[in-house]
Formats: C-alpha cells, sequence, structure tokens
C-alpha cells in the first residue's frame, strides 16, 4: 500500500508542547480503534524519542524484511495482526542509544517508514510526532499529501501548553490538515486517599484553546498514576482498568475520530 | 617573502606553492594555515582511516560567546518534564544567591518558546549600535528567546537548517554583554539545536532534568549520551514532579512514578542534585509570569531553586 492510499485514514497526533501526552494518547486511541474492530497501524515518529516500543511492551521486537523484498515488516503485537506498529525503536541494537540526527537523515527515515513499510490494508494509521513543527511534522503532511489526513491534538490545561498548541492549529490550517478536536490531558488529578480533585497543570487550557479556535474538545483525561505505570511497564491499560474514567474517555475519542473521518 | 610565508612553506613538502601575501594579519594567516592544512591531507597517501586529529580539525571550532563567562544548559531529552521551569526558577535563584553577578537566560526552543510568558516578557527589541539585538530584562534577568521576534500565534515551520541559522543569531546577534552566568534553555529531543549549540559555543555544563517515570528515563540518559558525545560535563540530575502532596488530606502520593531519577543516577555516575516534588503553585505562578522563586522566596520549592543553584556555581567555580 503506497503512502498516500485514499483507504487509510491517518491520525497525525500533534502538540506544539512536550510532555502533554502525545505518545500516551497515540497509543491508547490506536489500541481503542482496533478494539472497535478496525485494522490500526501506529507509526512512531519521535525519532530522537520513540516512546511506542517501551508503552506497548515491545522493546525487545525487531524489524524484519518481509519476502519477495517487498519492504520491512511492522511489529505485529497481536495474533490477528489487528494492530501494526513501526517505530525507530525497533532498528536500533541498543534501546538506550541516542539519535542525534539532523532534519535531511529524518526525513530521509520518515519516508522510509512511510513509502517502505508493509503497512497491509489498514483502516486507520496513527502517527504518533515529537512535539514542535520541524522537519518530523513537514515531512510526514508533505508525504501524506493526497490522502485522508486529519490531526489530533494534545494539551495539558496550563497557559504555557495552551500558548504552544496555538501555533500548532495554526501549522495544521497553513498545511491544510483538519483537526478532528483537542484532547486535554493531565486534567486534575483525584486523591486515591480522600478523592479530592487537585488541578496539578492548572485548568481550563484545552477549553479556552477550543473557544478561540472553533474546535471540538474531545475529551479530558484526568491524572493516572496507573496510566503512567503501565505505559513503563507495556501492560495494556484499557483491559486492566476499563472502568477508568480515562478508559471510557478514550473510547468516546476513538468513537468520535472513526464518526469525523468517515463523514469527511 | 615576508617571514610568515616562509613559515608555512617549511611545513610543505614536495609542493611548490606560489604565495602571494596580500595582508599581514592574524585571520588572513590563520585562513590560509587551514588551506594549507586541506592541501597537505589531500595529498597524503589514503589510508582509508581518518584519525581523530583530522575528525576533531573539521568539526566546526568553539566560539565563546563574547562577555559571557559560563553557559549552563538545561536539557532533558523528554519534552514537558519541566526545562523550561527549572531554567527559569535556577536563574532567578542564582541572581537572589549573588546579587552582584549578571546572567542571562536565553529561550532556545524556537518551536515551542515559553520564556517570554515564564518571565512576563513583552515589548519590542531593539538594536544597539552594533546591530545586536538587546535582551530584555525582567526580574533583574537578561533573556531572548524566538517568541519575542515572532508572532506568539505563528508556528515556526522550518526544517533544521534554518532553525540552525536561527540559533546562530540568538547565540551571536544577541548583546548578551557581559554576563557571569547565561542559562540555555534547551527544546527537548537530541536533534539540530542541541548540535548546534554544543558544537559551536563552549558550554560549561549541563543539568539534566527528568520526571521519575521509566518512559522519561530513557530520553534522559539519550541526552546524558549526546552531552558526553560532544564533550560537554554533566553538572547533575534534577528530578522534577517527583510526589504531589495532596492540599486537602497530605496524602503523598508518586503520580509519575517512583524515583527512577536515582536509578539513572546510578547508572550514569551523576548525582541528583534536588528533587522537586509536584506543587500546583509551580504552574500557576509561571503561568503568569511571576515563577515561584520569586514570588514565594520562603517556599520549600524557591528553597530547593536556591541549592540547585548553589551546586551549579560552584561547580562552575572549580572548573
Amino acid at each position: 500500500m503506497s503512502a498516500t492510499s485514499n483507504l487509510r485514514h491517518n491520525i497525525l497526533v500533534l502538540s506544539g508542547k512536550g510532555g502533554v501526552g502525545k505518545s500516551t494518547v497515540a497509543v491508547q486511541v490506536a489500541l481503542s480503534l482496533r478494539s472497535l474492530g478496525h485494522r490500526v497501524g501506529l507509526l512512531d515518529l519521535d525519532l530522537c524519542g520513540p516512546s511506542v516500543p517501551r508503552m506497548l511492551g515491545l522493546e525487545a521486537h525487531q524489524v524484519v524484511q518481509t519476502e519477495g523484498g517487498g519492504g520491512w515488516q511492522p511489529v505485529y503485537p497481536y495474533a490477528d495482526q489487528s494492530l501494526a506498529v513501526m517505530s525507530i525503536g525497533f532498528l536500533l541494537k541498543d534501546r538506550e542509544a541516542a539519535v542525534i540526527w539532523r532534519g535531511p537523515k529524518k526525513h530521509a527515515m520518515i519516508n522510509q517508514f512511510l513509502g517502505d513499510v508493509a503497512w497491509g490494508n489498514l483502516d486507520f494509521l496513527v502517527v504518533d510526532t515529537p512535539p514542535g513543527t520541524s522537519d518530523e511534522h513537514i515531512s510526514v503532511v508533505e508525504k501524506l499529501r493526497g490522502a485522508s489526513t486529519h490531526a489530533l491534538l494534545v494539551t495539558t490545561p496550563q497557559a504555557v501548553a495552551v500558548s504552544d498548541v496555538r501555533r500548532e492549529v495554526n501549522f495544521c490550517r497553513k498545511m491544510g490538515v483538519p483537526v478532528l478536536g483537542v484532547v486535554e490531558n493531565m486534567s486534575g488529578f483525584v486523591c486515591p486517599h480522600c478523592s479530592e480533585c487537585s488541578r496539578l497543570f492548572s485548568s481550563g487550557g484545552g477549553t479556552a484553546l477550543c473557544e478561540l479556535y472553533g474546535l471540538s474538545l474531545l475529551g479530558q483525561l484526568p491524572v493516572d498514576p496507573a496510566l503512567g505505570r503501565c505505559l513503563d511497564s507495556g501492560k495494556d491499560y484499557m483491559s486492566e482498568f476499563n472502568d477508568s474514567i480515562n478508559s471510557k474517555v478514550l473510547m468516546k475519542i476513538a468513537e468520535s475520530v472513526v464518526e469525523q473521518c468517515s463523514v469527511a | 617573502m615576508n617571514s610568515i610565508s616562509r613559515k608555512i612553506l617549511g611545513k610543505i613538502s614536495g609542493l611548490r606553492i606560489d604565495i602571494l601575501v596580500l595582508r599581514k594579519n592574524k585571520i588572513c594567516v590563520t585562513n590560509f594555515k587551514r588551506r594549507i592544512s586541506l592541501i597537505q591531507c589531500y595529498m597524503q597517501k589514503p589510508t582509508g582511516i581518518i584519525t581523530d586529529e583530522q575528525r576533531k580539525r573539521s568539526l566546526p571550532k568553539k566560539l565563546p560567546i563574547a562577555g559571557v563567562d559560563h553557559v549552563v544548559c538545561i536539557a532533558s531529552g523528554k519534552g514537558g518534564v519541566g526545562k523550561s521551569t527549572v531554567a527559569v526558577n535556577l536563574a532567578l535563584a542564582v541572581s537572589q544567591n549573588e546579587p552582584e553577578a549578571r546572567v542571562g537566560l536565553l529561550d532556545a526552543d524556537i518551536y515551542g518558546p515559553s520564556i517570554p510568558l515564564m518571565m512576563n516578557l513583552s515589548g519590542q527589541v531593539y538594536l544597539n549600535d552594533k546591530k545586536l539585538m538587546i535582551p530584555l530584562e525582567n526580574y533583574g534577568i537578561h533573556c531572548m528567546s524566538m517568541g519575542l521576534l515572532t508572532d506568539s500565534n505563528s508556528p515556526i515551520v522550518w526544517r533544521g537548517l534554518m532553525v540552525m541559522s536561527a540559533i546562530e543569531r540568538l547565540l551571536r546577534h544577541v548583546a548578551w554583554g557581559p554576563l557571569d552566568y547565561l542559562f540555555i534553555d534547551m527544546p527537548p529531543g537530541t536533534g539540530d539545536v542541541q548540535l548546534s549549540i554544543s558544537q559551536n559555543i563552549p558550554v560549561n555544563g549541563a543539568v539534566i532534568v527528568t520526571t521519575p517515570q521509566d518512559i522519561a528515563l530513557l530520553d534522559a540518559r539519550k541526552a546524558v549520551e549526546m552531552f558526553t558525545k560532544v564533550s560537554v560535563p554533566v553538572i547533575g540530575i534534577v528530578q522534577n514532579m517527583g510526589v504531589f502532596v495532596c492540599h486537602h488530606c497530605g496524602t503523598e502520593t508518586r503520580v509519575f512514578g517512583n524515583d527512577g531519577a536515582y536509578r539513572l543516577a546510578s547508572d550514569t555516575g551523576l548525582n541528583v542534585i534536588v528533587d522537586l516534588p509536584l506543587v500546583p503553585d509551580i504552574v500557576e505562578t509561571c503561568d503568569r509570569g511571576t515563577p515561584i522563586t520569586l514570588s514565594q522566596p520562603d517556599s520549600e520549592i524557591a528553597t530547593k531553586y536556591r541549592q540547585l543553584g548553589r551546586t551549579v556555581i560552584e561547580y562552575l567555580k572549580k572548573q
């Protein structure tokens, strides 16, 4: 399948700000889409800080060539191959090795990820990106031009995050990528002892951003230490904690993504 | 021929060179010597091996920023762990510890510049008579950021080459003037910006900020490796958002995992300089442009930042 396959919806998970939970949201949305019965690809474009293999417990996996020279085979964590994953993390011999690359090398790698990987027939390709609006973002948008590509923006509630994500909204507008909506992550913390909610990272940022740009607030995810623990150890949070607020919100986000992509 | 050109000829064997010496000044001689070195390299029989000496010669030379005594980078590898927050509060803490010192703060995060908001900076950036940009000053800290030069809503949609050019301007085209300490808030990652800064100016030390979780440590390790590769000494590690204390009941929760920074420290032979808890006031004061070290100087957090400041300065003075 070529990089610009029109049958596949590409979902770019973006944020101007680092550390707001792009990888977390990308992984959980990909898993949610899979649980809704779709065939999903997950591409980790954070070449300097690839988190996806760790979050899915796939660190020991390596990438292999498909038979007949069809390109690289993605890693399939499930036997039914309903989730296909690719990351530079799979290509590094030493998972702790630093990737200290300038732009042109990153551009070449991204072209390979989108053009030389045998993704197969996918309904959705979720793309986790690094923070900012740099080489990786320009390269992926250029490579996917002509295909159904949408953006999912992630922010935290604080003003510092929102001021960066505003730039990301304008990046999407400039590059012609429609925005599905905004996910506000780390939106409050409920103390496990007294159940009172505290605003760890201020409040209101996601709502303000949506009002300013006429976007949909797709969900607010409170801080749950269990989510961080699952991601650190590669466990499936939504299976183990399927009653949690986060699991329910993530499922609603996935449903909204499906609905908006099928209408577009 | 004058004495300089005779000296250079003496180093080349088997090569006849006609030299026209136009000017007798140091820059011309240096450039000329570099060209002769290159010719010598080409003349040598290829061995297939580039020596360390040749490799070092081909890297950009580190040129200090005029008037700046010490440069410290605050980096992490991972985004969102609090680099900018630490950079801002560290600069203010050093300024409180040493009121006579001149302190500067460079926001090297081209894509997501946070310093203007956190330091409550606004206004036009002017050029001095040498056409250098004058840093904006607030709370006694001299600051420069891409955020001061661009519209706050406009994204910087640049590839690496343009970013390198922007960084060069922020380093060399700013009237940093006489500074005792310049703190550089680095962007996340280990790419163009980090390389451009580390390879072009002498950096006296780096402080690595991380949160406790393994995902952040993975990236922090890469940042340590990167600084080691470019020969920048790492002063130590700051663990941020280590523990949250509920204001209502006082329960401590390790929201982002268990003390991973200490594991990183033991694996890399570094020290955890300070362990900063997650306090909502930190975010809220930064959002308002009145960082906690300034607005709550008697708080536990401000005390910790001053402790970080003392450790960093002691390290620099020992160098």
